[in-house]
């Protein structure tokens, strides 16, 4: 189980392969605490989604809530 | 910040003492919320206030002598506002409105003798702290002392049921003799004479009891009320002798000291300071039926009267204080909370990060409170310990090394010169905002100076300094040093009064003077093209010359010299309001530095007079008009429309600053700038509204050409088949950001970018 997941309806596709976006567990850290994030990404090529809405959403509160740890 | 140091902190806000009129009432009447509620008619909530502390308010409340208005503070501009006078108008106009709560029943049993105001008070106030308690009093004299005075008869008999319902022993009866007395005291009881009794007055024997306890002769027996020393009859006193005996028989009855922690009963001094400059003169309401005091209607325009005395010297002049609800005394312990706390969320943080730093509040302060010296230690403390956010200070510590690295930092000896007596640092900021005002100044400098002027750009380390970073602070003075040292320890002529104030406080070694007070002495002044130059300025202080009075006189001289008239906004001089961007607020709190500058901004509604760049820049950025003094005194350098000129964003700063020094290299020096870093050359474009996001999400042009080159060259970038569109992302340093973005003919176009700070697994750290 993860953390948070991300798995929104996108139309973003590996630039490098072309390949689909596929769920993908994945560890981040922030200042020293590490959790795990279901997102979309390519399985061959590692990139990653990380959409506006997440980045500037819950991740945001999260770092905020970490900071004042 | 330890325990001391926060009481020193809250011992220096003096908002929660009490106003005068509350010190002096023997009672402590909260006089203040009660002609609030009576100034909105509210007379059952005024009463309530009454009830709160003053004992048997239908009698009291009637006859005070109110002490009060004797110290009232509407008496340095007119009348003291009428409280005895309000206090009958709300008994006439309100029922009793709170039951006395009792207490459980404790051990100890009272007697008293006498029914006088304070006998009265004894029983109420020990009957309620729930222990058994008599009232003897002979026939006819309920009430003693009180008879003659315009308290109707009804007001006493409520008085009496009033302490039957808590069960007071209340019995018209003799007062014992001498021996009966002793048995009492002898089983452990606490006794009350009255004075106001003459049957009690006379087992007195004519003494006088203790001022302090009321204790009379021997232990266990009280004495109070009675007449006056000084003569004549005081209610209030006989009520408050009442009260401080009942808190004397109920220490002795549970065997704890008489004197210990009383020295707040009874009239106190205030250390309050209210202001009232500006209060208008309203002479009070005389009652149309003299006899009848005041109407309720009177009542109310008599407390609306009333000044609600209170300090808030800081609040009222500080956007930041009056956001957080409170004022200083309350932030200190807010503050000592937010630094004591080992694990838990840290509420304060963004508090302690907002201050402008400013230094206003200490001017205007009685005693000189400091937020900024509070919230500085404490983000200095935060820094140390490792719990000062990242995000907060973070863009403004990236600028600062931007301005100390090669793009911008130069040291340069005047053109053809060996060494230098002075040497021009304008600054990052008037750099950043205005290149061509840098360009012109150097050039009147070396041309109305006898002495060679060298050129210095770099950072003064204002932004580590306020961020709390001591050590970068510390390291970046020193790099500029090193600067200096070259050029012959040349003097620096600022034209940023952060760059002045702060080289003055904390490099004393580095002389330092100000381009407006050179200008001022050299009497050079440029001749501004008539029909250019506003005839009429608001000037706004920036908030670094509080201590430099010569700075901001130079700055109206030279005003004055261009032809302006030089318009005094409120808070200036000494006492002047930051913008919103000192201490680094725009940074760590941008919505409230807006505010601050907004407000700041409709103080006159005139166009302002800035001689600070950020100054200029907030201003400009808030829709307000306003000049750089330097506008005035080049006018050629100055553009069609200063005054109109909008703030210079994040992105162009940078490039304006880069610019600066490659120009001025090549023109004065003839040499080349170094050469530029790869990203440098990947051409961007986009709408105005994805530039303005990026201003208010501090992504810098710089930002968005690297993520582009890193995803060019590796090819690492998602991309929607639909719309041919590129989505990228790179984490330089500390913070990852996201752009999406199209090539197009001669380089990319952006179309949106995001940032966030957390790192996924495999990010270059």
């Amino acid at each position: 189980m993860s953390d948070l997941s991300f798995l929104p309806e996108t139309n973003w596709r590996c630039g490098k392969c072309g390949e689909k976006l596929t769920p993908r567990i994945t560890n981040v850290e922030y200042l020293g605490n590490t959790f795990t994030m279901e997102l979309l990404a390519c399985e061959k090529c590692g990139l990653v989604l990380i959409p506006e809405d997440l980045a500037r959403g819950r991740m945001f509160e999260v770092e905020q809530l970490l900071e004042d740890k | 910040m330890d325990q001391q140091s926060l009481r020193e902190l809250e011992y220096r806000c003096i908002q929660e003492q009490p106003p005068w009129c509350s010190a002096a009432c023997p009672l402590h009447v909260d006089v203040r919320a009660f002609t609030a509620q009576a100034a909105a008619g509210k007379w059952d909530a005024a009463r309530k206030i009454l009830e709160r502390t003053m004992p048997f308010p239908g009698i009291l409340g009637r006859i005070c002598d109110h002490p009060c208005e004797n110290v009232c503070k509407r008496l340095e501009v007119d009348e003291a506002v009428a409280v005895g006078a309000l206090e009958r108008c709300c008994i006439e106009n309100s029922t009793p409105q709170s039951r006395p709560l009792v207490l459980p029943g404790k051990k100890g049993e009272a007697a008293v003798f006498g029914a006088g105001l304070a006998g009265l008070t004894v029983a109420l106030d020990l009957a309620r702290k729930g222990f058994r308690v008599s009232l003897r009093y002979p026939g006819e004299t309920f009430g003693a002392g009180l008879t003659g005075l315009a308290v109707p008869k009804e007001e006493f008999d409520q008085a009496a049921a009033l302490l039957k319902r808590i069960k007071v022993d209340l019995r018209e009866a003799e007062i014992p003799d001498q021996a009966a007395l002793d048995r009492l005291l002898e089983n452990g009881l606490a006794v009350f004479l009255d004075l106001d009794e003459p049957a009690a007055r006379v087992l007195a024997e004519g003494e006088t009891p203790d001022a302090a306890t009321l204790v009379l002769r021997r232990s266990g027996l009280f004495a109070g009320g009675g007449p006056d020393p000084e003569g004549g009859y005081s209610p209030i006193r006989q009520a408050a002798d009442g009260r401080r005996a009942s808190g004397g028989m109920d220490r002795f009855l549970q065997k704890v000291s008489l004197t210990a922690q009383r020295e707040t009963e009874g009239p106190q001094e205030t250390r309050l300071y209210t202001n009232i400059e500006g209060v208008a003169p309203a002479p009070r309401i005389i009652p149309a039926d003299p006899g009848a005091g005041l109407s309720g209607e009177e009542g109310r325009a008599e407390a609306g009267r009333c000044l609600r005395c209170e300090c808030m010297e800081c609040v009222k002049a500080c956007v930041y204080l009056e956001n957080y609800k409170g004022y200083p005394k309350l932030y200190a312990r807010q503050i000592y909370n937010n630094e004591s706390i080992v694990k838990g969320h840290h509420k304060s943080n963004k508090m302690i990060d907002s201050c402008a730093l400013c230094g206003q509040c200490e001017v205007v302060c009685p005693n000189d409170f400091s937020m900024a010296n509070l919230c500085l230690s404490v983000r200095e403390s935060m820094v140390r310990r490792g719990k000062m956010p990242p995000s907060a200070h973070d863009f403004a510590l990236e600028d600062l090394r931007f301005n100390m690295g090669p793009h911008f930092a130069l040291a340069q000896n005047a053109p053809g010169a060996e060494q230098c007596a002075y040497a021009f640092f304008p600054g990052c900021q008037l750099a950043g905002s205005a290149p061509n005002h840098v360009e012109r100044v150097y050039d009147w400098l070396r041309e109305a100076m006898d002495d060679s002027v060298g050129l210095i750009l770099g950072c003064c380390g204002a932004p580590a300094l306020w961020a709390g970073e001591r050590e970068l602070f510390g390291r970046t003075l020193d790099a500029l040093r090193e600067m200096i040292r070259p050029l012959g320890a040349p003097t620096l002529v600022t034209a940023c009064s952060t760059c002045y104030d702060t080289l003055r406080r904390h490099a004393p070694d580095v002389n330092t003077t100000s381009l407006w007070e050179i200008m001022d002495r050299t009497g050079a002044t440029p001749s501004p093209a008539p029909g250019r130059v506003p005839a009429a300025l608001a000037v706004h202080d920036p908030c670094t010359t509080r201590e430099h009075p010569k700075l901001r006189a130079a700055a109206r001289s030279l005003a004055g010299k261009c032809g302006v008239e030089v318009q005094e906004l409120p808070y200036n001089n000494e006492l002047t309001s930051c913008c919103g961007y000192g201490g680094l607020m725009s940074c760590a709190n941008p919505g409230l530095a807006r505010e601050v500058a907004e407000r700041r901004a409709q103080q006159h509604s005139g166009d302002y007079l800035a001689y600070c760049a950020m100054c200029r820049d907030v201003f400009a950025s808030t829709g307000k008009r306003v000049w750089h003094l330097l506008d005035l005194l080049f006018p050629e350098a100055a553009g069609e429309n200063p005054a109109a000129r909008s703030s210079t964003g994040f992105s162009e700063r940078r490039e304006n600053r880069s610019r600066l020094r490659r120009n001025m290299l090549k023109a004065l020096w003839g040499e080349e700038a170094g050469l530029m870093e790869p990203h440098e050359a990947v051409n961007i474009a986009m709408d105005a509204d994805v530039a303005s996001r990026m201003e208010d999400r501090r992504i810098l042009k710089e930002d968005l050409q690297r993520v582009i080159l890193h995803a060019q060259e590796t090819g690492l970038r998602l991309q929607d088949p639909t719309s041919g569109r590129y989505l990228a992302y790179h984490r330089p340093v500390r913070v990852t950001y996201w752009v999406e973005y199209a090539p197009e003919e001669d380089g990319y176009r952006v179309f949106n970018a995001y940032s966030h700070r957390m790192a996924l697994e495999g990010d270059r750290q």
